[in-house]
């Protein structure tokens, strides 16, 4: 691994989530209605922060669930190293929701398209829109994002690396050129 | 035909003899055993540092033939023994027909005469198609060239028939062998009673069915004066009252097979059903005494107890499959592991269980190098190791449980009557 | 750390990380059957063959729900099974279901030793759904998750398991399973039904129910079959249940906490009393509930074993 260049710190990721809860609360006009969901792992620690910023803009609690994907995986029988299925928890009733999906970093769509189907089969929301901490492109299926933290242009060589707090115990978004 | 062994190391407990010596062969007989003999010979063999001994006389072997050629025949089980350096089996008789009348022994003997490589002898039966029912002729199966009988695979339950069988053998002069078995006991039993059977969720065969039953068989031998030879001795409490009955001057031999003293139940992994044996393979302290039994010569033989089976009979469920394990080809190297280089035998007393005790309980002149014996010989290369190969096996079945596992000592030259059947 | 068995065979097989792991993605698999739409595409495309040498409701169903939750196709094979008569070999039909292409065979059979054999005769997976007295592995998962649910841990816990240990392959599973995580063991039966050297594992072994409910967490009653060996030994029926049976009265001296359990089809009034079946203390029905988490998180790592290995 070559060296890494830090693309956003602490302050950056604290202001881009408080930004993008703005946007989803301007876009559904109010809190009302809304629920979010995080994939896991740190979509979920996203998902929380993003619920915590809404509640601080408009006093309101929003529900809140983890999905994990695993199981929906269209590479699940190529799969190398064997995924570790957790737990999905979602408690609360889908159904004519505004649902907020979120995930640390928007690559290939893959994720996503595994997270709909499964996102599907609780329910039907009124509406599903994607927020992301970021979007580094290379898309491989017809999926964009809703709301996006920080568009970074990568090559297909480089990694993004996300931290937080919850799971990492540093908040911050890393590139690294792979080997 | 002639031939010169030069330079081996010669083990003849019959003459007490451990030393380098050489072995002139003439005639089918053992000629001379001296140093440096300096005669003319057709074949002359080097034996610099392997062992010369006398062919082996196993006393416990299956052949199958007539009835279930597809698991051995004469012919593949005879070429097998000579690989395993064995010159003399006694066949039992559970075959199909069983050697229970003089018809069916004199069909044997035809086609040992044809198809024999090496001296079989024949065992008739106790009773009539072993179902312990009705005796057998001992006398006319003794004069039809039987030199033992036994019910192997069964023992004779009516104490009283079994008592009459015994005197007749004594009048008839012919060797009783005991399959000890208390069926009541040891039912539907497929491995040891013990912690390995709980483990394994098997049902478990006890040493009480083995050795209350040689308690039995050594009381009516005692009551007749009649003598007994106990088959395939697996336990230790069948050591000890053997023993005790040896003490009393009870007319009693013994065997055990390798695979006593060589495996225990713990060595039944992943229900190998080549390690499905009856009686079944023991535990640490009977294995122990098993081979304190050979030293003490309470033990006199040791016998392969040879049983093919094909592998339709073997690779299936564990307690559907077949009792019993291939030993003609491996028996001589697993004694050499376990007991010479575990320092439990010399020699000597090695070459006595396998062959010259044998040869004696059975009153047959092989076992020995005797000048003017009968010339069966066997040379081994006793320091070679190799791993035993399915693929290497000679009898026509393969369910022994020592493939793919280390043995030592490989027999190099078999000559029987005089002549070379095998060559390594 | 990943899973990298092809089978189950039998929780003396596993490490206590493999135990664990399972019973993880058994925690991750139960909300499945909580949801509207009680499927996930895990195993879409795959197909398990469920082979019943033995009749059996409860086990089967239990498994092919789990598959079907997995979106696995099931195939379910009963064979009529009598030692007379004599058959395709047990081999020759696993290798005829693998020319299928199925990729689970799910096996019930009445000998010991079945699963380990029919293994390795095969590439793809065998999961043992009970083989003679030796092993149920995943009866013996359930039985586990459902007590590490309800109590939290394993380390440390008191289990007593009643009944005919002697030809119980629940009770073996069971055995392997809470001593390798670490929790007490104490065997209740009379002599007869206690077999030889089963205290090698461990286990501590006792005939008075009474005391050892005292000190017991949670306590397993095994289903008593009367009928079963005409060669083995039983103790009467009425004289068991007085002397072995899980009433309300021996309930009420032991801790108030108590997890009674039961692989179930129950006798009542056999093995335990109808109150204490349905009583407060009995988890009965959640062992079925999570019996169907437990297999399905078992179809899943097998098979996801099997793909790493390709």
């Amino acid at each position: 691994m070559k060296e890494k260049v830090k693309i956003l710190d602490q302050e950056c990721i604290g202001r881009v989530i408080m930004r993008i809860a703005h946007e989803i609360i301007e876009r559904n006009k109010g809190g009302a209605g809304l629920c979010v969901i995080g994939i896991r792992n740190r979509g979920v620690y996203i998902a929380q922060r993003i619920a915590a910023c809404i509640k601080q803009i408009e006093g309101m609690d929003v529900a809140t669930g983890a999905l994990d994907i695993t199981l929906y995986r269209d590479d699940l029988a190529l799969a190398t190293g064997q995924p570790l299925v957790r737990k999905t928890e979602i408690d609360f009733d889908i159904n004519d929701k505004n649902l907020i999906l979120v995930d640390d970093v928007l690559y290939t769509g893959r994720t996503i398209r595994a997270a709909l189907d499964a996102l599907i089969d609780f329910g039907r929301p009124k509406s599903i829109q994607l927020a992301v901490l970021v979007d580094r492109g290379h898309r491989e299926l017809p999926i964009r994002a809703d709301f996006v933290g920080k568009n970074i242009p990568t090559s297909k060589k480089e990694s993004v690396e996300v931290y937080l707090n919850e799971s990492d115990g540093s908040d911050e978004v890393l590139i690294a050129e792979k080997e | 035909m002639s031939i010169l062994i030069k330079n081996g190391r010669v083990i003849d407990p019959a003459n007490k003899i451990d030393a380098v010596l050489d072995i002139f062969i003439q005639d089918n007989k053992i000629s001379r055993v001296a140093q440096n003999i300096q005669a003319q010979a057709e074949a002359v063999i080097d034996a610099s540092n392997k062992i010369v001994a006398p062919g082996i006389v196993d006393m416990h072997v299956h052949l199958r033939e007539p009835g279930r050629e597809d698991k051995e025949t004469i012919a593949s089980a005879t070429a097998a023994a000579a690989k395993g350096g064995v010159t003399t089996v006694l066949a039992m008789p559970n075959t199909q027909p069983a050697m229970d009348c003089v018809e069916n022994i004199q069909l044997l003997q035809g086609i040992i005469n044809k198809d024999a490589l090496i001296n079989v002898l024949v065992c008739g039966t106790i009773t009539k198609e072993r179902l312990g029912k009705e005796l057998s002729d001992s006398i006319a199966l003794k004069k039809n060239g039987a030199i033992a009988i036994s019910d192997d695979g069964a023992s004779v339950e009516n104490e009283e028939l079994m008592l009459e069988a015994l005197k007749r053998a004594k009048q008839a002069g012919i060797l009783t062998i005991c399959h000890s078995e208390d069926k009541k006991l040891s039912g539907k039993g497929v491995v040891n009673l013990g912690f390995v059977s709980t483990r394994l969720g098997l049902r478990g065969i006890s040493n009480e069915s083995e050795y209350t039953r040689i308690i039995r068989d050594i009381e009516l031998a005692e009551k007749c004066a009649a003598s007994v030879h106990i088959a395939h001795v697996s336990c230790r409490e069948s050591v000890e009252i053997i023993a005790a009955a040896k003490k009393r001057k009870v007319k009693i031999t013994c065997e055990t097979a390798p695979h006593y003293f060589a495996l225990t139940d713990e060595d039944i992994i992943d229900y190998d059903t080549n390690m499905k044996i009856n009686p079944p393979l023991r535990t640490k302290q009977d294995v122990s005494a098993i081979k304190t039994g050979l030293k003490n010569m309470v033990i006199d033989v040791i016998a392969s107890d040879h049983a093919p089976h094909t592998e339709n009979e073997k690779d299936i469920e564990f307690d559907r499959a077949e009792f019993g394990k291939i030993g003609l080809e491996s028996g001589l190297a697993v004694s050499i592991m376990e007991l010479i280089d575990k320092n439990i035998l010399s020699w000597q007393e090695l070459v006595s269980s396998l062959a010259l005790n044998p040869a004696k309980i059975l009153g047959i002149n092989k076992g020995t190098l005797t000048v003017g014996a009968d010339a069966d010989v066997i040379v081994i290369d006793a320091g070679k190791e190799f791993i035993l190969d399915k693929k290497s096996i000679v009898s026509k079945s393969k369910n022994s449980p020592f493939i793919g596992r280390k043995v030592k000592g490989l027999v190099e030259y078999t000559i029987y009557n005089g002549k070379i059947i095998y060559k390594s | 750390m990943p899973w990298t068995k092809k089978d189950l065979l039998g929780l003396e097989y596993l490490t206590p990380d493999e135990i664990e792991l399972v019973l993880d993605t058994a925690e991750s698999f139960k909300e499945v059957s909580t949801r509207e739409i009680k499927k996930v595409p895990a195993l879409r495309g795959k197909t398990a063959v469920n082979l019943f040498y033995e009749p059996s409701t409860r086990t089967r169903v239990s498994f092919e729900v789990a598959a079907k939750r997995l979106s696995a196709d099931v195939i379910n094979i009963s064979v009529e099974n009598s030692s007379v008569r004599k058959g395709e070999t047990l081999i020759d039909t696993g290798k005829n279901i693998q020319a299928l292409k199925a990729d689970i065979i799910i096996m019930r059979h009445n000998c010991s030793g079945a699963a380990n054999i029919l293994a390795r005769s095969l590439d793809i997976s065998v999961v043992n759904a009970g083989d003679g007295w030796h092993e149920h592995p995943t009866q013996a998962l359930l039985d586990i998750f459902t007590l590490r649910e309800k109590i939290g841990k394993i380390s440390g816990l008191h289990v007593a398991i009643v009944g005919d240990i002697a030809h119980s392959r629940v009770a073996r599973s069971n055995i392997w399973g809470l001593t390798k995580l670490g929790a007490q063991v104490t065997l209740c039966a009379p002599e007869m039904l206690i077999p030889p050297g089963i205290e090698t594992t461990g286990v501590k072994i006792s005939s008075n129910i009474d005391e050892v409910l005292k000190s017991a967490d949670a306590v397993n009653v095994l289903r008593m079959q009367f009928e079963r060996d005409e060669n083995t030994a039983f103790p009467e029926q009425l004289d068991y249940f007085k002397k072995f049976g899980i009433t309300e009265e021996r309930l009420a001296k032991a801790k108030k906490d108590i997890v009674v359990m039961h692989p179930g089809p129950i006798n009542r009034g056999i093995e335990m009393s109808s109150g204490v079946a349905d009583g407060g203390n009995s988890v009965i029905l959640e062992q079925v509930t999570n019996g169907i988490a437990v297999r399905m998180a078992v179809l899943f790592l097998v098979s996801q074993a099997k793909e790493a290995k390709q």
